[in-house]
Order: C-alpha cells, then structure tokens, then sequence
C-alpha cells in the first residue's frame, strides 16, 4: 500500500512542467512594470490617500508571482504550500499584533 | 514504525509526498525564515515615527535610487530561474552563465545599497543614533547579509557545474539555491514597501 502511495506520488510529481523560458521573462517584465507603477503611486500626491493600500496590494501580488512562478510552488504539491503558508500567516499575525499593541491601542488609551 | 520510516524514501529516493527531503526540509526553513524576517519587520514598524532624533527617514531616503537597486535584484531573480531552465535542460553553459549574471547583478545590488549606507552615515544615522537607525540597519543589513550568502553559494553551484558536478538529473541543487535567492528577493519587495515607499 505504501510501495503505490509512493510510486504513485513520484509519477504525480514528474507530471508538473515547468514553464518556458519566455514565460519566465514576461513575469519578470510584469514585475519591473509593477514596481514602475509603486513607485508613480509614492510620486504622484494626489494618491496620496489611498497610497499604503494601494502600495501593500501591489506588493503582495508582486509577492506571490515571484512565489507562484520563479519558485514553482504552482507548480509543486498542495501541502508545499500549507508549510510556506504556516511561516507566512503567523509572521502576519505576529506583525499585526504588534502594530495593533504599540500604534492602535494607545490612541484609545489602551 | 521502522517500516512508516522505510516506507518514506523508498531505493531511488523516491518518497511518499512526491517531493524530495531536501525541498520539504528547505521549504520548511523558508517558512520559519518568515518568521525570522517578521520579527525585524515589526521592530522596524513599531519604532517607525518614533525616534526623538533626526536624520529622519523622509530626509534621507533617495527612493529613485532605491528603486534601482530593487529592479536589479528583481532581474537576477529572473536570472536565476533562466539559469535553473537551462540546467534542467542540460545546457550547462547557458546556466553557467545566467548564474554569473545573478552574481554581478547581486554585487551590484550590495554595491548601490553599500553606498546608500555611507550617505546615511555622512547625514549622521548610525547603528546607535536612533531607534530608527537601529531598527533600518538591523533590518536592512541581515537582508545584506542573506545576499552575500546567496552570491557564496551561487558561486559554488558555479563551480560544480564547471566540474560536471550538477548533471540534468541533480538540478535539484540548484532549484534549491533558487528558492533562497528567491525568498531573499520577496524579502526585499516587502522591504522596499514598508520602509521606503510608507513613509
């Protein structure tokens, strides 16, 4: 049973293909675009408002198609993602927390 | 118990998730590298605004040149995985030298930021100014220190595949390299926004 699982899992894994060389290169141009676009957005002050939204957004998109793509986690099997996943939600959280304790909290006296 | 252990990595290294020891393992230290790099992130976030002393960031932060410098380590990511395609495909010159142009492209990164750093200092930010000043270089100078190691450890993929070392079969190494010199990318992305672009 576990001879299958495993042969099984291995035929699973020669299955995924890796993208094309151009492919590679035109993510590589979406995020040198977006990075153009970020730094407009710091630039032009009548964005002012919605700047730190609009920046983190951006940021993470750029993010997960260096994840996606570059790093084949797309392409990998789905408990690959679940390990990253772990590492990047409780850095979230842990962020969060303490923008929440040090900024958020004492504005209401807390 | 000996049998689940047996079971996992069968004679031809094959295992029961499909995917190498070596890339579950990695894969695992780039999650807790998160952590690792949130901790610094949230220093820096939480002294942000707060130091009684100037320079402050909006005085001294050249984002144009910032921006440069982001873009190339940007491109030697896509170098990277250019390099890993040609491996993988047995091309081993062409590897050999996308991965010379992710060092140069890596030194040259450490270049403009070496000299960012100077001008910092000629302002009067250092390590023990201000709190701003600890929590930037701290922050900023692990992220350096991740890529002088990513740049020693592309140079030893250089010299394996000089020596035939890193067949099409073994690519795997230099996947893995890709996947730290990646994640030393994202960390720069994240970096790039929340220090220099929110001010």
């Amino acid at each position: 049973m576990s001879t299958d699982a495993t042969t099984h899992a291995h035929e699973g894994a020669e299955h995924h293909s890796h993208p094309s060389a151009s492919f590679y290169v035109w993510i590589g141009i979406i995020l040198a675009v977006v990075t153009g676009v970020e730094v407009a957005i710091f630039y032009i002050e009548a964005m002012d408002a919605y700047e730190a939204p609009l920046l983190v957004l951006l940021s993470a998109a750029k993010v997960v198609l260096v994840i996606m793509f570059f790093m084949h986690l797309k392409m990998e099997p789905r408990f690959l993602t679940w390990v990253f996943m772990a590492g990047v939600v409780l850095a979230t959280f842990m962020v969060g927390a303490l923008m929440v304790i040090y900024h958020v909290l004492p504005r209401f006296g807390g | 118990m000996a049998q689940a252990a047996t079971a996992a990595v069968d004679e031809h290294g094959h295992t029961s998730t499909g995917v190498s020891n070596w890339k579950v393992g990695f894969w695992t230290f780039i999650a807790s590298e998160c952590l690792f790099f949130g901790t610094l992130i949230s220093t820096y976030m939480v002294y942000k605004g707060r130091a009684v002393v100037g320079p402050y960031p909006d005085e001294i932060f050249d984002v144009l040149h910032t921006t440069i410098s982001t873009t190339v380590l940007l491109f030697s990511s896509l170098a990277f995985v250019l390099a890993l395609h040609a491996v993988q495909n047995a091309r081993k010159k062409a590897g050999i030298l996308w991965l010379f142009f992710v060092i140069a492209m890596g030194a040259v990164f450490l270049y403009m930021e070496g000299t960012s750093y100077l001008k910092y200092i000629d302002y009067g930010l250092t390590l023990g100014s201000s709190t701003f000043g600890s929590a930037y270089y701290v922050l900023t100078g692990t992220h350096k220190l991740h890529v002088i190691l990513g740049i020693v450890w592309i140079g030893a993929l250089i010299w394996l595949l000089f020596r035939d070392r890193i067949p099409p079969a073994k690519s795997e190494q230099v996947e893995i390299a890709g996947l730290y010199w990646h994640f030393v990318d994202i960390i720069w992305i994240v970096i790039f926004t929340l220090v220099y672009l929110i001010q």
